[in-house]
């Protein structure tokens, strides 16, 4: 690994939504990674931090960097996702409406960062989930 | 003229520069450092938005603009009023007037760049019918173009490829000029009247183009005083002179929709389309394209981003505050309803192509921290190393804009860590302990 930076992210912390994002954004800029690709990484990296804040009770986004690629993983700690496949649908959400009047919970999250990212898994328990997100150079 | 690669019309007065730290602080793309009590203008960083202009309490911020004088090297002149000179007089009862003032400046004709923003608005739209991309930016703004070569070049694809009102009314105006007068274009000069340095910079570094149809750019501000004697002499309308077919000439005069073009959402407004979002003051801008980088507005199919508060009104050549010259355009807006410009010949103009780029534009990697990928991935971690042990104050001391900037600057070589005044009050107290010391160890030898 040649580098690698882990952040906190807060539940129903509005307020920075999108600073972690903004962050990883700006050191692949710094990097040098292509432009498509970057953005690609953008849309879902910011989807991703998005979703904790809206639906888990906080945990850590984490950059890891190598020769060939990056991953940006997500691990929070709870309350897990009963049914992934149905929550990988387009269109699907359980965002309250006071969440979807901000403009987010538009049930798109999962799908776009499945969308932009080359490989995503993701594992989840009442205990947490773990979204890994891989992209290669 | 040779062309350079980063031209700039911002420039700074050195005599006048106290080396404060206000502008680097509000410069949108942390372009400006205080080296030996001077700021320094980092030329592949600078949009020439004039935001530094603005703020410098010494004034020592300054945009290089033509001269009037400089009309006269050309034997046919040709003004190119911005709209938003429109708003700077008190009592303009009509753009006749400014039109006579400009011409009794020395001026031939005047061609008003309201009558290009007409054609470039039927042009957008053109664009807006069918675009793939969401949202479509405006390329109005030059400043905010170059924001994104420099900060955001993901979102270069999703930049209109149509050109500026100022280039398509000076093409138009040399093209009618020469056909009416049996004249040679090469004797046309064409001054576009400016609020704002990023135009001139446009003039001399064409965006999406080899070379600019505008031979010059005289600011607002230089031509105010002079201009408003001539409206002063001249209290009412000239005749209302008639064309061949007895209607009033001045409704040939460019339409309240392309004169609109001068206020933030004029552009929107002209171009028709209800689903956009009109952004001005560049902070605001930045923080829309975050979003739009983001892929959180591919709802809208509109962006229009002007990086003046106010639209091109709030200019930092202009003399008056973009919200008393709002006020006045407005008014001008609604007497001239009647006005048509080019509103009906536009359709032709654009299908013969005199709005299109024919260039890419492009990114100015000028965030990358080397050619090499591995190397850069190791000047990232060296930054967070630095950023631990700088304050976090962002005083600006230093002379980078925050405390992060600095990393970034020792990183790539601009700084250095001494230049921290923590740090360096840090090593002071540290040799002068070891001094102490080593006096007290003197002292026992003895």
């Amino acid at each position: 690994m040649l580098y690698a930076r882990e952040y906190d992210v807060k539940k129903d912390d509005f307020a920075a939504a999108g600073e972690v994002s903004a962050r990883i954004k700006r050191k692949l800029k710094q990097i040098g990674i292509d432009a498509s690709l970057i953005r690609k990484i953008a849309i879902a990296s910011y989807e991703a931090e998005i979703n904790m804040i809206i639906h888990s009770y906080g945990g850590v986004m984490s950059i890891e960097l190598d020769e060939d690629n990056i991953i940006i993983k997500c691990v929070d700690t709870g309350p897990g996702i009963p049914d992934i496949e149905l929550a990988m649908k387009e269109g699907y959400s359980t965002a309250p409406q006071s969440i979807r009047e901000m403009g987010f919970g538009a049930g798109m999250g999962l799908a776009n960062i499945n969308k932009n990212s080359d490989n995503m898994e993701i594992t989840s328990s009442p205990e947490g989930t773990t979204i890994t997100m891989k992209f290669s150079f | 003229m040779e062309q350079e690669q980063y031209y700039h019309s911002v420039r700074l007065d050195k005599d006048k520069c106290t080396g404060c730290t206000n502008c680097i602080k509000r410069c949108p793309t942390e372009a400006i450092r205080v080296r030996k009590g001077k700021a320094r203008i980092m030329n592949e960083r600078c949009i020439d938005c004039g935001e530094c202009i603005r703020v410098c309490p010494y004034h020592a911020k300054k945009a290089v603009t033509d001269p009037l004088e400089s009309i006269n090297e050309y034997k046919y002149k040709i003004a190119l009023p911005a709209p938003a000179l429109y708003g700077q007089f008190k009592s303009l009862k009509s753009v006749d007037v400014l039109i006579a003032g400009l011409k009794a400046l020395g001026f031939d004709d005047v061609y008003e760049v309201a009558k290009g923003a007409e054609i470039v608005a039927d042009a957008v739209a053109r664009r807006l019918n069918g675009a793939d991309m969401k949202p479509l930016i405006s390329s109005a703004c030059p400043a905010v173009v170059r924001l994104i070569q420099v900060r955001f070049p993901e979102l270069l694809d999703n930049i209109v490829d149509v050109d500026a009102p100022m280039e398509v009314a000076a093409q138009v105006a040399k093209k009618e000029f020469a056909e009416k007068h049996q004249v040679d274009t090469n004797d046309i000069g064409t001054f576009f009247i400016t609020p704002c340095p990023a135009k001139m910079t446009s003039i001399k570094v064409p965006i999406g183009k080899e070379k600019s149809s505008v031979d010059g750019a005289i600011s607002i501000l230089d031509i105010y005083g002079l201009l408003t004697n001539q409206i002063k002499t001249e209290p009412t309308a000239p005749a209302a002179e008639t064309n061949d077919d007895g209607v009033a000439k001045s409704n040939e005069n460019a339409s309240a929709i392309g004169v609109g073009w001068a206020v933030s959402g004029g552009e929107v407004m002209a171009v028709g389309e209800r689903n956009a979002l009109a952004v001005d003051g560049i902070a605001n801008v930045i923080r829309a394209l975050e979003e739009i980088e983001n892929d959180k507005l591919t709802d809208i199919d509109f962006f229009e981003g002007l990086a003046c508060t106010g639209g091109c009104i709030g200019g930092p050549l202009v003399f008056e505050s973009s919200y008393v010259s709002e006020n006045r355009l407005n008014k001008l807006c609604d007497s001239i309803w009647k006005n048509k410009g080019v509103l009906d010949k536009r359709g032709e103009y654009v299908s013969e192509g005199i709005a299109e780029l024919n260039l890419p534009i492009e990114a100015r990697d000028v965030l990358k921290l080397d050619d090499d990928r591995k190397v850069a991935m190791q000047k990232v971690q060296q930054i967070e190393e630095l950023l631990q042990k700088l304050s976090g104050l962002d005083c600006g001391s230093c002379g980078s804009p925050n405390c992060r900037a600095m990393a970034e600057d020792i990183v790539r070589g601009y700084a250095h860590e001494m230049d921290c005044i923590f740090i360096l009050k840090e090593k002071v107290r540290f040799l002068a302990e070891e001094m102490v010391d080593l006096a007290s160890k003197e002292e026992g030898e003895k």
